[in-house]
Order: structure tokens, then sequence, then C-alpha cells
């Protein structure tokens, strides 16, 4: 009696819960969806970017959801407003966060659209950021002495760093930063 | 039209609600039907109980069922400490890194976003997992009385997930992660877990199913239900394919909070629910009580799942939903913090005398603590500060580890001396790693929830750059990285106290044999 109990129950919670929290808003959030709205997708080349975002784990310091304007200044920090469950249609992997150790990404493309910024920031946070704890991937880049036509080189001399051989671009880090550069929210919602 | 969606799916969550107090009723008014009597199950029926550790007499009639599972208890456990381990080396270079950032930055496979997800799966899936796994197998013969048959497939089970556990981290070291937290490893090794899983459920279900017990002891309530549960969410969890978006966030954390909540929670309580009346030789406090603790578990911690996407892009009754079932929680926890402590405090000397059994009162303990603040921070006040930082590691660590990891930690020692019926060669040894974890745990879960509140405040503060809400942390990580060595440190002397058992254990052996 008892085991029948336990696993009968057992499964039927399991369904429950999922009915609550997965089946009904999902219908819910289909029809917050109006197809005629929904932001252009990304470029190919920021697909690529985002693959990259994912798979050196951006998104345990950085999250992708700012939060509404009564719920703190994120609004104010320019990572721009509430997004709704359009604003992330066909993103599979989502990639919403839950850590702010960075700032919040969602609106980086609008924020700061520097391809060169972008750049030297991924090779080493600290020479843009001094204060900054986020991880260098030096591993994105080349040192390179003859770099080839096509490169793209960090103008590090520029902000006054000095470096022997010069430093490229990876096809990786220009992807990534393709994706930085289109996080952007598509259409400024009415204020309320 | 969409309205009366959107007041429908509110109706039924209503009515979901209703529904489950409703059940939670019926099943309070059955478990009273359950004397505590019934409790007595697991001292075999003697009206006597005696504490094994005194009553060599009793000890005997377990000795037979603990040889039967010896083999895949003692390579489960053992491999379960490779992965706590592996974690957490993991876990020291991510947490170096938070307040280094420039330590180990020239190999990609070792950069945070990838040492750190090793970390979580390596002790997540491996450590914990496995070490629970493990427990059960040795329990479960005592529970039915009976040897567990085919427990051969529990053996295959265990190396299968052992063999897809290993190809899953090694993935994520090289840039094949899924992406979605606790769901990182790739689809094929999830797959194999899964089955892994329902090979390691059926023998277990299987003897349960057959059990001629007057009574099934509330552990094997909890065990049964997880080793359901475990299967079914883990491959649901990962069909990640058919989710996009919001929805995929909202399945993501359904998913996770259900691995805390319907698997490691469940099944560390189960153990926990044995070796604490076994050990101190006396019933548990209140056994009627403990039903209406699994059944409001089962009910109210399968829906907390949205609370982590509190302020987030999802609907806002689903986040209520997850709000309401939080504080719901109290219920099955003082359910269980009454039955563990009150056991456990009226018998405070015999829990001194014994280290095992003061990690696992201590993980009760730390249950309790966690899932207290867990029910808190879910408001959305409270919420609105801790979200987003590093209160939530510290939160998750205190589960994790001071809850899960402690209780995993008592219950290897206690069961290893029986399963190879030899004693440890160095208490004081069991003592050390005691001390180090408690002392560690402590710094780890204070620094990281101060330096983690701290953060949520200037982040929520206007007139604070976001700089300092980064910069208040330094330190507090910095005391994090000293919590985590001496754990560290922790783990290395019981992996090293598990191999000298086991050469003990060969040297009795060979004895015998001359
Ligand atoms: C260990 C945590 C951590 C990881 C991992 C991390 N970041 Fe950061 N990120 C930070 C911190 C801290 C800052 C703020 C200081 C700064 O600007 O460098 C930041 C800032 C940024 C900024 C500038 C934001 C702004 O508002 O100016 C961008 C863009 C960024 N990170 C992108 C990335 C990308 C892309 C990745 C993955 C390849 C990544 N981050 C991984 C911690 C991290
Ligand atoms: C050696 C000691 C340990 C250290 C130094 C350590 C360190 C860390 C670090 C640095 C993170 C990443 C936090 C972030 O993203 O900011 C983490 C996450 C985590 N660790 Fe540990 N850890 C240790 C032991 C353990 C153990 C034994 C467990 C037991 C299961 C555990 C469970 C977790 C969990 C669940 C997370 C995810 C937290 C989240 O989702 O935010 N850790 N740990």
């Amino acid at each position: 009696m008892n085991k029948t109990l336990v696993t009968i129950g057992a499964i039927i919670i399991l369904a429950l819960s999922g009915i609550v929290l997965v089946v009904i808003p999902h219908f819910s959030i289909l029809r917050q969806i109006d197809h005629t709205n929904i932001p252009p997708v990304l470029s190919e080349q920021a697909q690529r970017g985002r693959a990259v975002y994912i798979d050196l784990g951006c998104v345990y310091c950085h999250s992708q959801q700012p939060r509404h304007k009564n719920f703190g200044p994120d609004y104010l920090r320019g990572w721009g407003h509430q997004p709704e469950a359009k604003d992330y249609f066909g993103q599979n992997p989502h990639q919403l966060g839950t850590m702010r150790t960075g700032p919040d990404l969602f609106n980086i493309g609008d924020r700061n659209p520097s391809l060169q910024w972008h750049l030297v920031h991924l090779y080493q946070p600290q020479l843009v950021v001094p204060w900054s704890i986020m991880p260098a991937f030096p591993f994105l880049f080349e040192e390179k002495t003859a770099p080839e036509e096509g490169d793209v080189i960090l103008k590090l001399a520029d902000m006054g760093i000095e470096r022997e051989n010069t430093v490229v671009a990876s096809q990786r880090a220009l992807d990534l930063v393709v994706y930085l550069r289109e996080l952007k929210q598509k259409e400024k919602p009415d204020e309320d | 039209m969409f309205e009366t969606l959107l007041s429908l799916s509110g109706l039924s969550a209503i009515l979901t609600l209703i529904g489950i107090l409703v059940v939670a009723y019926i099943f309070y008014n059955h478990g009273m039907s359950i004397s505590n009597r019934s409790g007595m199950v697991i001292f075999d029926g003697d009206d006597q109980v005696h504490s094994e550790s005194i009553d060599k007499k009793t000890a005997k009639r377990w000795q037979h069922l603990d040889e039967s599972t010896r083999g895949h208890v003692i390579y489960l456990l053992f491999m379960a400490t490779i992965w706590l381990l592996a974690g957490s080396v993991a876990g020291m270079i991510a947490s170096i890194k938070l307040h280094h950032p420039n330590f180990l930055t020239q190999y990609e496979f070792l950069t945070f976003g990838r040492v750190r997800t090793f970390h979580l799966n390596s002790v997540a899936y491996g450590w914990l997992s496995l070490g629970v796994i493990g427990i059960a197998t040795w329990l479960l013969p005592r529970l039915v009385h009976a040897s567990i048959s085919g427990s051969r497939f529990i053996f295959v089970g265990g190396v299968l997930w052992n063999i897809a556990i290993a190809g899953g981290l090694g993935a994520i070291l090289l840039g094949f992660s899924e992406g979605v937290e606790w769901l990182e490893m790739p689809f094929w090794s999830d797959l194999t877990i899964a089955i892994a899983g329902g090979l390691i459920a059926i023998p277990a279900l299987h003897s349960i199913n057959r059990s001629k017990v007057r009574h099934l002891y509330v552990s094997v309530w909890y065990i049964l239900a997880a080793l359901l549960w475990f299967p079914i969410l883990f491959l649901i969890g990962n069909m990640t394919k058919f989710h996009q978006g919001v929805e995929h966030a909202l399945v993501n954390w359904w998913f996770a909070h259900n691995a805390l909540g319907l698997w490691f929670t469940p099944m560390s309580l189960g153990i926990a629910y044995y070796i604490i009346p076994k050990a101190i030789g006396r019933p548990i406090y209140s056994y009627s009580l403990s039903f209406l603790g699994f059944w409001t578990l089962a009910l109210f911690y399968s829906n907390v799942g949205v609370h982590h996407l509190i302020g987030g892009p999802v609907p806002n009754y689903v986040v209520t939903i997850s709000i309401i079932m939080s504080m719901m929680m109290f219920v099955p926890v003082i359910a269980v913090a009454v039955n563990h402590h009150m056991t456990a405090f009226k018998h405070l000397a015999i829990v001194k005398e014994q280290t095992a059994l003061r990690f696992i009162v201590l993980g009760a303990i730390m249950y309790t603590l966690a899932s207290v603040q867990g029910s808190l921070h879910s408001l959305r006040s409270l919420s609105q500060i801790t979200h987003f930082t590093h209160y939530t590691v510290s939160h998750a660590h205190l589960g994790a580890y001071g809850f899960a990891s402690f209780i995993l930690f008592g219950a290897a020692y206690f069961v290893i001396p029986k399963v190879l019926q030899t004693n440890w060669p160095h208490r004081k040894l069991i003592s050390l790693h005691f001390y180090l974890a408690i002392i560690g745990i402590v710094i780890y879960v204070v620094f990281l929830g101060i330096g983690g509140w701290l953060q949520g405040q200037k982040m929520l503060d206007p007139n604070a750059a976001f700089m300092e809400s980064t910069l208040v942390t330094i330190p507090y990580l910095q005391g994090r990285t000293v919590g985590g060595l001496l754990l560290f440190i922790g783990h290395a002397i019981f992996f090293l106290h598990f191999i000298l058992i086991l050469l003990k254990y060969k040297n009795t052996m060979r004895g015998k044999h001359e």
C-alpha cells in the first residue's frame, strides 16, 4: 500500500509541478509573443560569437536581464529597460544568467559599440578598466611579429601600451565582439 | 483572449494550491495513523533498542546484509571521493581566479567559466550523486531486510555514470558546454547518466516492491521517490532543444531546483533519518511527523524553482507561485528539524562521542539553516538584494556542503567500517577532518554571505558606481578561498584515510586466507 502510494504520489507531484511551472507558462508566454514584433535575429557572425560566449562561460559573471525600473537602478546604469519574452525569442540556450560579478550585458551594444575597446578588454581587461576582476582571454589573440593582410590589430600603442609584437584578434574574438555589439534592445518600450 | 488565458492559468495555480493543501491534510491524517512504534522497524522489531556500536549481537544481524553490497558500496563511494577531490581542486582554482583574475589565464580550458562549471558538475553529479547512491545501496538491504537481487545493475549503472561524468566534464573543459546552468554536460553524457540512473533504480525499486517487512521505514519513502524523480527530471531537463528564450529559463530552474529538492535533499534526508536513530540507539522523536515532512517536501519543493528568476522577464504569476511554495517549505523543514534535532539533543552525550554522527547531526542542523535562509530570500524584497550576488553562492554551499556533504561524510564514516568489517585506522584523522570541515564551511558561508549582501546593497544603490559592488566583495572572496582551502585539506585527509582503511582491509583478508 505504502509503496504504491509513494510511487504514484511521487509521479503525480512531479507532473503537477511540470504543469504549473512549465506547461501553463509555455502557453501564456506564447500569447505574449506577437509574431509581428519579434526583434531581428542575430547575424550569422554574431551567432558564432554567441557560441563563443557560451563555451567560455561569460554567463557565470554576466546576466542579460535588466530589472524593471521600480526594482533597482539597472535602467539608470544604462543596462536597458526590462525586456519581455519576445526579446529572447529563438534563443537557445538562454543566457539570462544569475550572477553579476560584472555588469548586465543585455544592452552592451548600445552602451559601448567600440570594436577596439572590446577587443582590448577581452585581451586584458585591466588595460582598459584597471580595477577589473574579469579574466583575460589571451588565447583568443595571437602575437605576431609581422601581421598579415586582413588581420585586425589591437591598437595598444595608441593607449600608451608598449608590446614587442603586434597583437592580432582571432576569428573567435571578432565573432564574440560582433555578438556583443549586436546586444542591443531593439525597440524601446514606452515609458511608464 | 490573453487575459482569459492568464486568469485561467492563475485560477489553475490557485486550484493546484488548494489541491496541494487538501492532499497535505489527507496525508497528515494518514501519517497520524502510523504509530511511533513503526519507527522501531529499523531495530529489527526488537523492543529493546541498542546502539550498534554498543551491542555486538544486534550488529551481527545486519552483518551479512552489509557484506552483500560491499563491493558496490565501496566502488561508488570511492569514485564519489575522486570526483570530490577533482571538483574541489577546480573550485579552488575558480575561487582564486575571482580575486586574482590573472591567475592561470593563459590556458583556455582553465578559464573561469569552464573550471567553475567543472566544479559544479563534478561535485553535484560526481560526488553528491554517486555518494548518496552508494550509501543508499548499503541502506536498502537493511531497510527491506533482504539483499538486493540484481545488484549487478547498480554496479553497471555506477560504471556507466562514471564514464558519462568523465566524458561530460572533459567536454566542458574543451568548450562543449551546453551553456545552461546545472545542465552543462552534453546530451550524450546526460542521456548516459539518465540510463545509468534507471539501471540503478530498477533493482532498488524491485527489492522495495518485493519487500515483506511489516512497515517500510520512512527512509525508503524518500529514497524510492528520489530514485523515481531523478532519471525523469534529468532527461526532461536536458531536452533543451525543445525550449527557447524565457521558457528555456523556466525549464532550467524548474530542473535545477528540483535536482536539489527532489534528488539531493530526499536522498540525504533519507540517510539521516536512518543513521541518526540507528547510531544513537533510540527511535526518531516523532515518527508520524516524518510522513507529514515527506509529503509536504514533495508537494512544495517541486514548485519553488522559479524563485531563481525573481525580477526577471517571466510571467509574474509563476514567480509568485514559487515564492508562496518557498514559504510553504517551512512546514517540511520544521517537521524534519523537530525529528532530527530532538532525537539528537535528547542524546547529546552519544552524539559527542561519535564523529560520524556529529557530521550527520551538524548536517541536519545546516539543512534547517539553509532552508530557512532559502525561504526568506525568496521574498521579493530580500531577493532584490541577494539575487545576482555571491550571497547565493554562500547559500548554495550551506546547502550542498553544510547539509548534503556533511551528511555524506558522516554516512561514509559510519558505513565504510561496517561493510569492510574493520575499524578506521586513525580516529584522529576523522576528528581532524571534522574540525577542518566545520571551520572551513563557517568561514566560507559567513564571508560570502556578508560579501554578497554588501555587493547587493551597492548594486541597488543608484549613487554607487557598479565598480563599488565588485570591489566590496574582494576581501570576502579572499576569505572564501581560505575557507575552501580548509575544506580541501579535509577532503584530502578523507581520501587518504579511505585508502588506508582499504589497505587495512586487504591485509586482514590476506591474514584470514593464510
Ligand atoms: C570572473 C567573472 C567574469 C567573467 C567570466 C567575464 N566577465 Fe566580463 N566583466 C567582469 C567584470 C568584473 C566586469 C567589470 C569590469 C570591467 O569592465 O572589466 C566585466 C565587464 C565586462 C564588459 C564591459 C561591460 C560594461 O558595461 O562596460 C563586457 C563587454 C564584458 N565584461 C564581456 C565579457 C565576455 C564577453 C565574457 C566571456 C568571454 C566575460 N565578460 C566574462 C567579470 C567577468
Ligand atoms: C574545496 C572547496 C570548494 C571551493 C573552494 C568552492 C568554490 C566554488 C566557486 C568559486 C564557485 C563558483 C561561484 C561563482 O560562480 O561565483 C562554486 C560554485 C558552487 N559550488 Fe563550490 N566550492 C567548494 C566545494 C564545494 C562542494 C564540496 C560542493 C558540494 C556540492 C560545492 C557546491 C557548489 C555549487 C552548488 C556551486 C554553484 C553555486 C551557484 O549556482 O551559484 N562546492 N564553488
